[in-house]
């Protein structure tokens, strides 16, 4: 990281809250964000009648505010978003992964996580994908479960609401047609779109969602900036929740590479990354021998 | 390098929508109302049309109804830019044709989204 000042100039108090949001959630500060902190956190000091940081501080220090400490942590992280984010990844998804990862399923059971979805925007990309391709779904049972340690942006997800600038960034304008009714100058994702997503507030550190194999994991820009140490704490713990063969899928320009042992490469589906001790792999191994 | 035809009677906006495409590396030209629009796209077709709604002398939605009627070896795709963002105008502008839709003011993420979804880049 070039950018900012050197870290000895940051006020104590930046360095008890940014320390404060990597100790809940993983996340570290970049610098040029954690001189961005006051700022962030204007709203809540204006709320809570404080003056300035060294205010809040203290008052977190002072006792078991959890609300408050709450709000903080949920007005440092970053919840940037859009439907359909990386358009090439959700084409790839829907017209190679999935239809893959069906054949594999003879039960017709489909279970996908989205793990960090902010305010949900990731997970109804998927549903909508899911509901146009009806058809091809038929008898299936499909449960999307999408998490997020922000319990601000779990609500606004659950709530199906989006700005006109929300939906315009990536969704298209047939899919907002079809899937979207507006209310007042926002836009509000129709019930059944909205019912075919489980939301739930959790953190992957400790992940209590329930637990079992997911058949495609989606884990994207959350773990930029996690520590090393957090990151393979994380891909352990999305290795337990992923059925041997699934997939986990990262941000653009993320990768499990020196970080876990448990996902492999994908070879046929670009971007993704194969739970160790599937079919695929297996076969690999096979064509390897007989080599 | 894909072509784009901006057109609005509005200089700054032509200028912001220039700015955002040429960093997309598209190569851009501008009209500032539909007559204007409908003659350059006679001359050469581009790859994709950014439409504004209300214009002098040829409004966007008049743009594409003429531009339904012309006959051209290519139709450009169609992404009307506007400050409606009623319903009505939406399916309105849909089902004249138009591809895609942004409401002003539009930021650069906006727009390469919708660039890449009728498949410009
Ligand atoms: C930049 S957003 C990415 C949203 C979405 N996955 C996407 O790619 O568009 C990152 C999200 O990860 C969430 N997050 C950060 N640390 C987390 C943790 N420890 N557990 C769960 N979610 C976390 C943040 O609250 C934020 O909403």
């Amino acid at each position: 990281m070039s950018d900012a000042a050197p870290c000895t100039t940051f006020t104590g108090a930046m360095r008890v809250l940014a320390g404060l949001l990597e100790s809940r959630t993983g996340q570290i500060l970049s610098e040029n964000r954690i001189w961005r902190i006051e700022t962030a956190l204007k709203p809540i000091l204006r709320a809570n009648g404080l003056t300035d940081l060294e205010a809040l501080v203290s008052r977190l220090l002072s006792g078991i505010e959890r609300q408050l400490s709450d709000d903080v942590v949920n007005a440092l992280l970053n919840n940037e978003s859009s439907f359909f984010r990386d358009l090439q990844t959700f084409e790839m998804i829907s017209r190679e992964l999935l239809p893959h990862i069906q054949a594999t399923r003879p039960d017709k059971v489909l279970r996908v996580w989205c793990a960090g979805c902010s305010t949900g925007q990731e997970a109804y990309s998927l549903a909508i994908q899911f509901q146009k391709n009806a058809e091809l779904w038929r008898g299936w049972r499909i449960s999307i479960l999408a998490t997020d340690i922000s319990t601000a942006a779990i609500a606004r997800a659950q709530s199906g609401i989006f700005s006109q600038i929300d939906v315009q960034r990536g969704l298209a304008i047939t899919d907002l047609l079809a899937c979207f009714e507006p209310v007042g100058d926002d836009w509000k994702i129709n019930e059944d779109l909205r019912r075919m997503v489980d939301f739930r507030t959790d953190n992957l550190l400790e992940p209590k969602v329930p637990g079992g194999h997911y058949d495609l994991i989606l884990c994207r820009n959350v773990l930029l900036y996690f520590s090393l140490e957090m990151r393979r704490k994380v891909f352990d713990r999305l290795a337990q929740y992923s059925r041997p063969g699934g997939y986990l899928m990262l941000g653009a320009g993320e990768t499990v590479i020196g970080q876990t042992d448990d996902f492999l490469s994908s070879r046929e589906f670009r971007g993704s990354y194969e739970r160790r001790g599937g079919l695929g792999e297996v076969a690999e191994h096979t064509i390897r021998r007989a080599r | 390098m894909k072509k784009c035809l901006v057109v609005d009677d509005s200089k700054v906006i032509r200028k912001v929508a220039r700015h955002i495409l040429e960093s997309l590396d598209i190569n851009v030209t501008e009209a500032c109302d539909g007559r204007d629009a409908l003659t350059q796209c006679e001359a050469s077709i581009p790859d994709v049309v950014l439409l504004d709604w209300n214009m002098p002398v040829m409004s966007g939605m008049e743009f594409l109804q003429e531009l339904s009627r012309t006959k051209m070896a290519a139709r450009p795709k169609v992404i009307f830019c506007t400050t409606e963002n009623g319903l009505g105008h939406i399916k309105a502008a849909v089902e004249a044709g138009a591809d895609e839709y942004v409401m002003k003011p539009f930021d650069r993420d906006t727009l390469e989204s919708k660039l890449q979804i009728v498949g410009i880049i």
